[in-house]
C-alpha cells in the first residue's frame, strides 16, 4: 500500500491518540515457572528440559515461589493491589512452541491489579494506570528452515527447541492512556523506560529488550476530539525503546492516513519492522481464536499471606524516579541538565561511570557529548553504543593523568567503540600517548624555531602571542601527541622570554 | 508347593518374608499364569517379563543380604497403562501413544518399586480412561473372567480382570468417574478410589485433572489397604497432593475384619433408589444392607438432592478438562505422527494424526469439552457444572454430619455382554451413576463384592468423607468378613 | 430442537485439530445432541449465589523453592519424537495463520 502519510503535526492537530502497552518480562529466576529446569541462556537445544516443560503425558506443574514473589514485588512497585486469592488458568491454542498446546497463564484473576506508574516527559509527570500484572509461562523457540531469512513464511519445516519453554513471564498491562496528544510516542517510550528501570531496580529481570527478556506490544487508536475512542490495533515485535516511540508514531500516521481517506481501522495485530519503522498487518482479530480459558486444575489457588506481602512492600528498593532526584542533587545538576541526561537515557551509564572513578562532570561530558552523538548517528541506544562505563572512566583517568589530551582521548574513544580494546590498550597499540619526553620535544621546538626565524624574532621582541604559530608547528610534527602547554613553555624558554 | 497365584498379597508377602517362596518363584508363577490365560482375557497390553524377573531377583538378593523389606516385598502387581513407566511402553490404551516408552517413572510406580513389589506389566483400559467396559481400548477389549463374553468394566477393566483371573494379586487403577470401583464390582474384586490428593497423579496420563485419582485394586480388602498405604501420601511433584499422612487404612481393614460395626452409622442415598439399578443388583444390595445391620451398623436414609445432577456435571467437567489435557497429543514431541508427506502443513498433519490416533469416544469427549469451554457456552455448561459440584459437596458434607459413611450399589448393572452399550454412548455413561458423586466431591469410595446376581458379581460401594479413607476400609472389611470373597469359575 | 448442529460439530472438530470424516460428523452430531440434551440439566439448578468448585482439595499456595533439579538429557527428551533434526523437534511447515499471540 503506498498511501502518502500526512505530517505528524497535522495528525495530532486533528486526532487524539489513545495508547496502551502490554509488556512481557522474563523473570531472572534460577528455574522455570513450573519445574526445576535452569533458565540460563545459551545452552545447546533441548538441554534445559524435563517431562514438565516438555509437556510429556503425566507430568504436572508446581509453581516457583521466587516467581510468585517477584510478581508481587513488581505489583507493589507499580502501586497495585495484590490479590488475596487467585488462580492460574489455561489458555488453549495449538502451537508447536507450546509443549502442552495450552499456556498456563492468568485470566480473570491476575495476581496484581489496578496500579500506576508515574513517568516524566519533558519535565512533567504523567501517571500511567496499570490494569494488571500477571504471571504466565514462556514458549519454546522455533527455527524456521527453508524459507527466506528464518521467517515462518515460506519455510518448509521448523525445528523446535524447548529450552525457553516454561520460563516465568510477567505480563504488565496498562490502562488506556489518553490525553497525551502529540506526546503519545514519547509517553510510550518514557513508560517502557521507567518500567524497565523499575524492574531492573527490583532485580527481577535483566530486562534486555534485544535478547527478548523485555518485550512490548503497543496498542494505538485515534479519535476525533469529543468522540468515542477509535478502533485499536496491536503492534507486536517492538524490541527497543526507540522502536516503542517509532511504532506509536508510525501507527498514528498510518491510521490518520486511512481515516483521512475515509477508510476504517481494522482491529488487528500488526508487526513492527525495525528496519523500515513501518508496521504490517498480522492476524485479524475478527478471526481470533477463542482461547477457552478455564481454571488450571493441576495448580491450586494462590492466596498470598498479607503479612508476607507487607514484608515484601517494606523491602522494596527506592523507585528509580526518586533515585534520580537524589542523583541530580549529588551531581549538582540543574533541572534542565538532568532532563538532558534523562532524555539521552544516560542516568545509569553516568552513575556507573562515576562509580568506576570518574567525576560526575566528566562522565556526563562523555556520555552526553561524543557518545550520544555516535548513538544518534548509528541509530542505537546509548547503552549499546559500544563503550562501557568502566571504559569511559578509564579513558577519563588517562586524561586526568596527562597521558591523553582531549583530542587524543576522542581518537581513543573511537577505538573503544570500534571494539579495539580498552582505552589503555588502544592508546598503547596506536601510539597515541602524549609526548612528555622533553628531549624529543626540545628537538621539535628547535626545529620549529629554525624553520620560522621571522616568527621567532617577533616572540623574542616580546610579541608572546606570536608563539601560537610555533606551537602549531610543533603539534603538527608531533602529530598532536604533545601537550600544547608544555610546548608553549619550552618555546618561550628557548627564546629567552619569560612566560 | 501350593499354587501361589491363588494366594492373597498378604499371604504371598508372608511366604516371601519367611523364605517359603522366592520372589522369583512367585513372579514366574504369575508370568506362567498370564501366559496360560491372558489370550482369553486380554488383561495385559504389555508383559514386562524381563523387568519383573529382574525386580524379583533384586528382592531375593536384598532379602538374602538381610535387608529389611516392606510389607509387600516380592508381591507381583499389575499396573494400569495410564501410569508412566520409564523405558516400558505406556499407551493409555490409545494408538496415539503406540510404542511410546516414557523417559520417566510415575510417582506411583516409583513407590511400588520402593515397596518391593514386582511389576508384571501394564494392563488394558478404555482409551485415555474414557469408558466403562474397556471396549474403547485401541487394543481390543478385556474380558470378564466370570463370563468371557461379558465386559470386565472400565476403564480399568484390565486391572480388575487380571485380579479375577489370578494373573496378579494386586493391581493399580485410576478412578475419574468410577474406573476403579465399577470394574471391581463387575469382576467380584475390591477397588478403592482414595481421597483426591491422597495418591499422587505425577505420571498419571491425565484425563480429567480435577477428578483423576490413582488407587489400589485387589481381591481382598486388606490387600487393597496394604497397597493403598504403599502408594499413598504426599508428593511434592503434584500440587494437588495433600500434605498429610495416609489414614491408617490397614489398621481399619484389620479392625473391620473382626466383623463388628457397632456404633457405625451408614447412610443410604434416597435419590439412588429410584435410579433404576437392575433388580438383581438391588436384591444383592438389600441383602448386604441386612448383613451390615447384623454386624451392628445403624442404617439411615439420607437425601442428597443434587446427586441427580452429578452425571450431567461430570460429563461437562471431565470432557472439558480432557479437551485441554489431550491437546498435547499432536505428533510433535512423542507418539504417533500421520500424514507428514513433506507437503502438508503442521496443522494438517496434527489433525490427521489426532484423527488417526484417537478412537471415537475420545473424539466425542474432546469435541464435547471444546464446546462446553467455548466463550458463548462456558457459563451455561462448564461454569454451571462447577456450581453443581459445589452443591454435591454440600450434600456430602451435610450427609456426613449425620452418618459415618454412605453406601450404595457400586454400579446399576452387572457385567453386560460385549457390544451391548457401545452404540449409545449415554447408556455407557450410566454405568458410573453411583460412583461419580465421590469424584466430584473428592472423597474416597471403595467397591467390595457383596453377592451374586444370576451368577455375576455385584459390588457394594462405601463412600467416606475426604481424608477418612480408613472408614470405608473398616466397613468394607466387615462386609467381606461376613459374605466372603468370590471366585469365578475356572478358566 | 437440536442442541448442536452438524456444522457446529465440524467447527469444533477443526478447533480440536481432528480431521473427522463425513460419516463421523453424522454420527457425532447425533450422539452429541443426545448427550448435550442430557447434560444441559445442570442448568436446572438455579445457582446464582453458588460459588463454583474448580478444585476439590482445600489447598492454597503450593509452591516450590527456586532450586534447579535434574532434567532429561537431550537424547531422553527426543527419544519419543516422531522426527528430530539438529537436536530439535522437527515439524512440518507452520501456516502463518497458526501463529498465535
Amino acid at each position: 500500500m503506498t498511501t502518502t502519510l500526512p505530517a505528524y503535526d497535522e495528525v495530532v492537530a486533528r486526532y487524539e491518540p489513545v495508547i496502551g502497552l502490554e509488556t512481557h518480562v522474563e523473570l531472572g529466576t534460577n528455574t522455570k515457572m513450573f519445574c526445576g529446569c535452569p533458565t540460563d541462556f545459551g545452552g545447546e537445544p533441548n538441554t534445559r528440559v524435563c517431562p514438565v516443560c516438555l509437556g510429556l503425558p503425566g507430568s504436572l506443574p508446581v509453581a516457583n515461589k521466587a516467581a510468585i514473589e517477584a510478581t508481587i514485588r513488581i505489583g507493589l512497585a507499580l502501586n497495585c493491589s495484590i490479590a488475596t486469592w487467585c488462580r492460574f488458568a489455561r489458555k488453549n491454542y495449538f502451537y508447536p512452541d507450546m509443549p502442552k498446546n495450552f499456556q498456563i497463564s492468568q485470566y480473570d484473576e491476575p495476581l496484581c491489579v489496578d496500579g500506576y506508574l508515574d513517568v516524566e516527559v519533558n519535565g512533567e509527570t504523567v501517571r500511567i494506570g496499570i490494569e494488571r500484572v500477571h504471571l504466565e509461562e514462556d514458549t519454546g523457540k522455533s527455527l524456521h528452515v527453508g524459507g527466506a531469512t528464518g521467517r515462518i513464511h515460506g519455510a518448509t519445516e521448523s525445528l523446535v527447541d524447548y529450552n525457553r519453554a516454561g520460563i516465568p513471564l510477567v505480563e504488565i498491562v496498562t490502562k488506556p492512556i489518553a490525553g497525551t496528544g502529540a506526546l503519545a510516542p514519547e509517553v510510550a517510550r518514557a513508560y517502557v523506560t521507567e518500567l524497565r528501570d523499575v524492574l531492573r531496580g527490583l532485580g527481577v529481570s535483566d530486562v534486555r529488550m534485544e535478547e527478548g527478556s523485555l518485550r512490548c506490544d503497543v496498542n494505538t487508536s485515534l479519535n476525533l476530539p469529543g468522540q468515542e475512542w477509535g478502533t485499536r490495533t496491536e503492534t507486536k515485535n517492538v524490541n527497543s525503546l526507540r522502536s516503542v516511540e517509532r511504532a506509536v508514531r508510525s501507527e498514528m500516521l498510518r491510521q490518520a492516513a486511512v481515516l483521512g481517506a475515509g477508510g476504517r481501522i481494522t482491529q488487528e495485530t500488526r508487526h513492527f519492522h525495525e528496519d523500515t519503522g513501518d508496521t504490517t498487518p498480522g492476524r485479524s482479530k475478527e478471526t481470533a481464536t477463542d482461547y477457552r480459558y478455564f481454571p488450571e486444575p493441576d495448580l491450586v489457588p494462590l492466596a498470598p499471606d498479607p503479612d508476607w506481602v507487607a514484608q515484601l512492600k517494606t523491602a522494596l528498593p527506592e523507585l528509580p524516579r526518586l533515585h534520580r532526584r537524589r542523583l541530580q542533587q549529588a551531581w549538582g545538576l540543574s533541572e534542565a541538565d538532568m532532563q538532558s541526561v534523562l532524555n539521552a537515557g544516560a542516568v545509569e551509564l553516568i552513575e556507573a561511570t562515576v562509580t568506576a572513578g570518574a567525576t560526575p562532570a566528566a562522565a556526563r561530558k562523555w556520555w552526553l557529548g561524543e557518545l550520544s552523538r555516535r548513538a544518534n548517528e548509528t541509530g542505537v541506544e546509548l547503552a549499546d553504543v559500544g563503550a562501557t562505563p568502566a571504559q569511559v572512566a578509564e579513558l577519563q583517568g588517562l586524561v586526568d593523568a596527562g597521558k591523553l589530551n582531549d583530542k587524543l582521548a576522542r581518537t581513543v574513544l573511537e577505538g573503544v567503540v570500534a571494539g579495539e580494546g580498552s582505552p589503555t590498550e588502544i592508546m598503547t597499540n596506536r601510539n597515541l600517548e602524549v609526548v612528555s619526553d622533553t628531549g624529543a620535544l626540545t628537538t621539535a621546538v628547535d626545529e620549529a624555531i629554525a624553520a620560522n626565524p621571522v616568527i621567532a624574532d617577533k616572540v623574542r621582541s616580546g610579541k608572546v602571542a606570536a608563539a601560537g604559530a610555533l606551537v602549531g608547528a610543533v603539534m603538527k610534527t608531533t602529530r598532536g601527541q604533545a601537550d600544547a602547554q608544555t610546548v608553549r613553555t619550552l618555546i618561550l624558554e628557548r627564546l629567552g622570554v619569560s612566560a | 508347593m501350593t499354587d501361589v497365584t491363588a494366594l492373597t498379597a498378604t499371604q504371598i508377602a508372608g511366604l516371601v518374608a519367611t523364605g517359603g517362596a522366592s520372589a522369583v518363584e512367585v513372579t514366574q508363577a504369575h508370568l506362567d499364569r498370564i501366559a496360560a490365560v491372558d489370550g482369553r482375557i486380554n488383561a495385559f497390553l504389555h508383559v514386562d517379563t524381563e523387568g519383573a524377573l529382574a525386580a524379583a531377583r533384586d528382592i531375593d538378593a536384598r532379602r538374602a543380604a538381610g535387608e529389611e523389606l516392606g510389607p509387600l516385598a516380592g508381591v507381583p502387581v499389575a499396573v494400569k497403562d495410564v501410569l508412566t513407566t520409564k523405558g516400558v511402553p505406556t499407551t493409555v490404551g490409545s494408538k496415539i501413544l503406540q510404542g511410546w516408552r516414557p523417559p520417566y517413572d510415575s510417582t506411583i510406580v516409583q513407590r511400588l518399586r520402593a515397596a518391593g513389589t514386582v511389576m508384571l506389566g501394564k494392563t488394558n483400559m478404555d482409551e485415555f480412561a474414557m469408558g466403562s467396559s474397556t471396549e474403547y481400548s485401541a487394543y481390543g477389549p478385556s474380558r470378564n473372567p466370570w463370563d468371557t463374553d461379558r465386559i470386565p468394566g472400565g476403564s480399568g477393566g484390565g486391572s480388575a480382570a487380571a485380579l479375577a483371573a489370578y494373573e496378579a494379586p494386586l493391581a493399580i487403577g485410576s478412578d475419574t468417574g468410577g474406573s476403579i470401583r465399577q470394574p471391581g464390582a463387575v469382576t467380584g474384586t475390591v477397588g478403592a478410589k482414595p481421597t483426591y490428593g491422597g495418591t499422587s497423579r505425577y505420571g498419571l496420563v491425565a484425563f480429567s485433572s480435577s477428578l483423576d485419582t490413582p488407587g489400589p485394586c485387589a481381591r481382598t480388602v486388606l490387600d487393597a489397604a496394604l497397597l493403598h498405604a504403599a502408594i499413598g501420601g504426599h508428593d511434592p511433584r503434584d500440587s494437588t497432593s495433600i500434605p498429610a499422612p495416609v489414614p491408617d487404612v490397614v489398621a481399619a481393614a484389620q479392625l473391620g475384619a473382626t466383623g463388628d460395626l457397632s456404633g457405625v452409622r451408614l447412610g443410604i442415598v434416597t435419590e439412588f433408589g429410584g435410579e433404576g439399578a437392575e433388580p438383581g443388583v438391588t436384591a444383592a444390595f438389600d441383602e448386604a444392607v441386612d448383613t451390615l445391620t447384623k454386624l451392628g451398623a445403624e442404617i439411615v436414609e439420607i437425601s442428597c438432592p443434587h446427586f441427580r445432577y452429578a452425571l450431567p456435571a461430570y460429563y461437562l467437567i471431565a470432557p472439558s478438562e480432557c479437551s485441554s489435557n489431550l491437546a498435547r497429543f499432536d505428533g510433535v514431541r512423542f507418539g504417533l505422527r500421520t500424514g507428514d508427506d513433506g507437503n502438508r502443513s503442521l496443522e494438517e498433519v496434527m489433525s490427521l494424526t489426532r484423527e488417526a490416533g484417537f478412537g471415537p469416544e475420545v473424539k466425542r469427549r474432546i469435541i464435547l469439552g471444546t464446546y462446553a469451554l467455548s466463550s458463548g457456552y462456558y457459563d451455561a455448561y462448564y461454569g454451571q457444572a462447577q456450581k453443581v459440584r459445589t452443591l454435591i459437596t454440600r450434600d456430602f458434607t451435610a450427609a456426613f454430619e449425620r452418618v459415618d459413611a454412605l453406601i450404595s450399589p457400586t454400579t446399576p448393572f452387572v457385567a453386560f455382554p460385549l457390544g451391548a452399550r457401545t452404540s449409545d454412548p449415554y447408556q455407557m455413561y450410566l454405568a458410573d451413576l453411583f460412583t461419580i458423586p465421590s469424584n466430584l466431591y473428592g472423597g474416597p469410595g471403595i467397591s467390595v463384592p457383596c453377592g451374586l446376581s444370576d451368577g455375576l458379581p455385584v459390588g457394594l460401594q462405601v463412600m467416606a468423607p475426604t481424608l477418612a479413607d480408613d472408614r470405608m476400609y473398616r466397613v468394607a472389611a466387615a462386609l467381606e468378613s461376613a459374605v466372603g470373597t468370590f471366585t469365578p469359575p475356572a478358566l | 430442537m437440536a442442541a448442536i448442529s452438524r456444522e457446529e460439530v465440524a467447527h469444533l472438530a477443526r478447533l480440536s485439530r481432528l480431521a473427522v470424516t463425513q460419516e463421523e460428523l453424522d454420527t457425532f452430531a447425533g450422539q452429541l445432541d443426545v448427550i448435550l440434551q442430557a447434560v444441559a440439566q445442570v442448568g436446572e439448578v438455579a445457582a446464582a449465589d453458588i460459588p463454583p468448585t474448580s478444585h476439590s482439595v482445600p489447598l492454597t499456595n503450593v509452591l516450590r523453592e527456586d532450586v534447579v533439579t535434574p532434567g532429561l538429557t537431550p537424547e531422553e527428551a527426543l527419544s519419543g519424537a516422531p522426527d528430530a533434526e539438529e537436536q530439535r523437534f522437527r515439524v512440518p511447515r507452520i501456516l502463518d495463520e497458526d501463529v498465535a499471540s
